[in-house]
Formats: C-alpha cells, sequence, structure tokens
C-alpha cells in the first residue's frame, strides 16, 4: 500500500498497470487497493502542478497567519473548517508556534485577495489577527523544482 | 623507422577492442534510440552529495590529500563497511581511496601478479576484468557461469581450474551483466577453497546495496561479502565505491580495503600513478556515506520496481530472462532465434531504434545473451519492451 501511494504520489496519472507491473502484483489487486484509498479518503484527489508563472495570467497567491481564540472543547477545529470552506482557499494548516492557522489563498490579483482577508476573514468572530504575505516567486511546488535540472546525456552504450 | 604499431608493448597491441566500444559507434549518431546499453544510474547524484562538493569548492579544499585518501574519509568507510559487510578495517592502515573501482582493480592486479600468474574469475563478466589482468602480466582463467545456475560460480568448476600458479580468485556478485548473486552456501565453498590452496581473494562489491529480495524485489536481502566468512579477511582484498548505489559516476571514487601489507603495496603504485583521487570527491563522499542512505534505498526501489515491469514484459514476449537478485541489468536469453547476440542487438538496433549490449561483449561465456539495462525511465522503458517485443514477434 505504501509503496502504490509513493508511486502515485510521483505520478498521479500513472495506470494501475504499469503500477502493477512494477510492483509485481495483479492489476486487479492495484484497482482494488486504489479504490480503496479513494473511498476511505487517503487519497483526496488528484491534480496538475501548474507552474502559474509560465502561464500568462498568473494570479497571486499569499500566505496568510491567522491568530484564533481557541474554543472549548473542540479547540481551533471550527473556526478552521470554517475558513478552509472558502473556495479561495486552497490550503490551510495548523500550525504550531507565532500564529494558529497557515491559510494558503489564491486570487486573480491583489485586490481580490486583500478584500477576502479584510471582509471574510479578518470579521469571522474568534479571529484575533492576520498577516497577509504575497509570494512573489516560485522556486519549488509539491516536490517539482520550477526549472527542472537539465538533462544529462549519458553515454549511450557503457561497460 | 619501425612503424609505430611495431612499438607497442606486446600485451598492449594484443588487447581486444572492447565489443562495447564498436557497438557505441553504431548507436551515436542515432535520434530517437532507446538505449538500455548504458552502464550508469539515471539518476542525478542526490543533492546533499553534490552540494558537499560545492562546499569544498567554496571553502578552497583544492588540494592534495594523504595518498590513502582523507582520513576522514577513510573513518566513514570503515564505519559503513563494517555495517555494511560486516568486517572491521582499520582506517589507518587497509583502507585506500582510489579513483573508481577501476583503479582500484589495477592496483590490486598489479601488486599482486608476477608474469605468468592466474586468475581465476567468471563469466560473463564486467569488461575490464581481463584486460586488466593482462596488463598486470597475469593469465586470465574465466570460467563460464550458467543461467541453469542463475550465473552463480560453482565451487566444483573453479576447483577444477585451480593450478600450482593460481594465485588470485576474482569476484562479482551480484554481477555486471548477468545480475547474478552468489548463494551463501557456494560462497562458504569458494572460501573453503582458496584457504585450501591459499589464494587471495579479490570481492568487487560494486552492486552490493543493489539487491532484490522478497516479493517482487522489493524487499532488501541479506548481502554476504566473502571478506566477512572466517579466516578470508587476511586473503581478501575487498573493492568497493560510490558510482552505483549512490549514482555518482562522475565522481571517480572507490577505495580498497585489503591487509596493511595489500594495503601499502596498493598504495605505493597508486602514489607514483595517481598521487590521490580528487579532493571534491572525497568530499562529496563523506557526505554520501553520513547522510545518502535514504537516497540509496529510495534508488534501489525504484530499480526494483523497473526490474518488475521489465520481467513482467520479457515474460509476456516469451523471452527467458532468470530474474537478477542484483546490479540494474536484465540478462535475456535470445538463444531460441538463431541468431548470435551481435546480430541480435544489431538488428534489433536497426530495425527497432532500441540498443542492447550484445553478451558477447562480457566474454564468450555471454554469447546467446543480451545485457539489457533498465536503470532508464519508466515511459521509455515500456516503448522499449513494445518495440523488443515487436522484434521478437517477427523472428519467431
Ligand atoms: C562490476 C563493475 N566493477 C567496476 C566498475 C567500475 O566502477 P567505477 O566507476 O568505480 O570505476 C563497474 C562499472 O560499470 C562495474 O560494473
Amino acid at each position: 500500500m505504501e509503496k502504490l501511494l509513493e508511486l502515485l504520489q510521483q505520478d498521479g496519472q500513472a495506470g494501475p498497470e504499469t503500477i502493477a507491473a512494477q510492483l509485481g502484483r495483479p492489476v486487479e489487486d492495484v484497482r482494488a487497493m486504489i479504490k480503496e484509498c479513494e473511498e476511505s479518503g487517503v487519497i483526496l484527489g488528484y491534480h496538475a502542478v501548474i507552474d502559474r508563472e509560465k502561464f500568462g495570467n498568473a494570479g497571486v497567491s499569499a500566505l496568510i497567519e491567522v491568530r484564533l481564540t481557541p474554543e472549548r472543547g473542540g479547540g481551533f477545529d471550527r473556526l478552521a473548517h470554517r475558513i478552509a470552506r472558502f473556495e479561495q482557499v486552497s490550503s490551510c494548516y495548523l500550525m504550531s508556534g507565532a500564529y494558529d492557522l497557515a491559510v494558503i489563498v489564491e486570487g486573480n490579483d491583489l485586490r481580490e485577495v486583500a478584500r477576502f482577508v479584510s471582509e471574510k476573514l479578518s470579521t469571522i468572530e474568534g479571529v484575533i489577527s492576520t498577516a497577509t504575505h504575497f509570494q512573489l516567486k516560485i522556486y519549488k511546488q509539491n516536490g517539482f523544482l520550477s526549472k527542472a535540472e537539465d538533462e544529462v546525456r549519458r553515454l549511450p552504450v557503457a561497460p | 623507422m619501425l612503424p609505430l604499431s611495431d612499438r607497442l608493448a606486446k600485451q598492449v597491441a594484443g588487447l581486444p577492442r572492447s565489443g562495447i566500444r564498436d557497438f557505441f559507434d553504431l548507436v551515436v549518431g542515432r535520434d530517437d534510440v532507446i538505449s538500455l546499453g548504458v552502464g550508469e544510474p539515471d539518476f542525478t547524484a542526490p543533492w546533499n552529495i553534490r552540494e558537499a562538493a560545492i562546499f569544498a569548492l567554496e571553502k578552497g579544499r583544492t588540494t592534495y590529500t594523504a595518498n590513502l585518501g582523507l582520513l576522514a574519509l577513510r573513518r566513514a568507510i570503515a564505519g559503513y563497511v563494517k555495517k555494511q559487510f560486516e568486517v572491521a578495517y582499520s582506517p589507518e592502515t587497509e583502507i585506500l581511496v582510489t579513483v573508481g573501482v577501476s583503479e582500484a582493480l589495477d592496483l590490486a592486479f598489479r601488486a599482486l601478479l608476477n608474469p605468468g600468474d592466474e586468475v581465476i574469475y567468471h563469466e560473463p563478466c564486467y569488461v575490464s576484468y581481463s584486460p586488466s589482468i593482462v596488463l598486470a602480466h597475469g593469465v586470465p582463467v574465466p570460467i563460464t557461469t550458467k543461467v541453469e545456475d542463475h550465473f552463480a560460480l560453482l565451487a566444483s568448476d573453479v576447483a577444477a581450474r585451480i593450478t600450482p600458479r593460481t594465485k588470485i580468485l576474482m569476484l562479482n556478485f551480484p554481477t555486471n551483466p548477468t545480475g547474478g548473486i552468489q548463494p551463501r552456501a557456494e560462497l562458504e565453498k569458494l572460501a573453503q577453497l582458496a584457504i585450501e590452496h591459499d589464494l587471495i581473494v579479490i570481492t568487487d562489491e560494486i552492486y552490493s546495496e543493489l539487491l532484490y529480495g522478497g516479493d517482487g524485489g522489493m524487499e532488501l536481502p541479506e548481502h554476504t561479502s566473502i571478506a566477512s566468512l572466517p579466516g578470508m579477511k587476511e586473503r581478501t582484498i575487498l573493492l568497493h565505491g560510490f558510482s552505483k548505489a549512490f549514482a555518482m559516476t562522475g565522481f571517480r571514487l572507490g577505495y580498497a580495503c585489503a591487509p596493511p601489507v595489500l594495503t601499502e603495496a596498493m598504495m605505493k603504485i597508486h602514489q607514483y600513478s595517481m598521487l590521490c583521487a580528487s579532493i571534491m570527491s572525497q568530499y562529496a563522499a563523506i557526505e554520501a556515506l553520513e547522510g545518502g542512505m535514504d537516497a540509496v534505498e529510495s534508488m534501489r526501489q525504484s530499480y526494483a520496481r523497473r526490474r518488475n515491469l521489465m520481467l513482467q514484459g520479457f515474460a509476456r514476449m516469451g523471452l527467458p530472462c532468470f530474474p537478477p537478485g542484483g546490479a540494474f541489468y536484465m540478462f535475456p536469453d535470445v538463444r531460441q532465434f538463431g541468431l548470435s547476440s551481435k546480430e541480435f542487438a544489431m538488428r534489433l538496433l536497426e530495425e527497432e531504434d532500441v540498443a542492447v549490449v550484445p553478451g558477447s561483449a562480457f566474454g564468450p561465456a555471454g554469447e546467446g545473451f543480451v545485457r539489457c539495462c533498465y536503470a532508464t525511465a519508466i515511459d521509455k522503458l515500456e516503448i522499449a519492451l513494445d518495440r523488443i517485443e515487436n522484434f521478437v514477434n517477427r523472428l519467431k
């Protein structure tokens, strides 16, 4: 199972046949394992990792540090879920340290993100403060370097 | 004036051109070839290792090192070899850092052989063994290993070839080009023979991290080096390096571990011919041993997956191939088609643009087989398998 997930994490498009051949398992087993992972939520989804800088209308992305008032019983969960549900939010993590939530927000331009923060995020009861950091340049995302390493040519035939 | 070709040393003039070289010339210059003819990892050296070499340069570490190599590296090697092979060597007197296993091999033969001394080794094998023995004025005594035995070296075959001139038994498991490994029981018999006949053993362990065991080859099986068997350390030269497991071929770094007298003898040759291995590479190698093992295991697993893909592909097309226990080569049997391995490889290249190495490049014992290196991207392997299948179907 772990090996299967590792392969899918590297290449979400790897077909069950290729995976089965690589793991030396019957293809039906691999199909069943993938299905099980999808149903149990171990695999949340699949997406392309896009380098927005290389693509005309890049949009903007910001990391927002959010401080929250914890609640009796649920801690930060209720507020975090509430924030995570906004479609502008692409990722949302509870953090240790100086702030509580790291919220990644995507938008078409600065103003759109700023509006989301001032109108939606900071107005939620329980949000103590926010600090917005706009992303300036991408070097690596989700394991992929923006500038792939140059292809190295090996000798085609060697001892 | 005598023709220059008549001035060459006899043992050099007599050396055959490598079969690999011939084939290389055919492959370069063709586009769209998928090459399974390579002999090195498709990974770039892990970043932390490259970064250590850069750091060494930044720090101005551009000098010679001790002839034996940096003491810090020899200490790291001693620790690694102890863990990996369960043999303890002294970093001060029993470890020599070399320019690849290639140099270490040459040193070992030159340090030991007098003209006419015989070296027993198993074939098919790495292309350098026989020439290195000849260049050191020794006599190569190849023993054929067979696919029926999964290319293990049978002690009975060795015993039959031992003469009063036999000085060295040379081993390489896992083997290039077959991927064969030596079962422990058979290794013990070889050790027994070496002791009985007072032979020196040279063991080239360059692929010893790349092993495939258990279901689907994903597990890392036990590996025994002959150096670790009782009574063997004192008569064994263990050769190892960074090229394969750490994907560091271009760093050109290897080492020899041997009893002090032998290390000292090899060091003398190394001192006068090479002085020392590159200092940048030596610093990179320290990082490899200290922080590179996770990368080694993840590369091993990646090879294991590709090995499975190849095995399944060959099975599908009816090309017999024994499941290799190590390295990153498959050695399928092409005897059923009535072509020599060279003809098979040439036609496969011409008709389907896939390069494999004829088994005969690894000695006459390799005839009837071809070497396919699977250290290549999965999607390319899949295309190569389809093309080989087309070719094989036409031949049938
Ligand atoms: C069995 C064997 N020994 C030694 C070598 C040479 O290794 P190095 O790069 O350490 O000189 C190779 C390389 O292909 C090999 O396959």
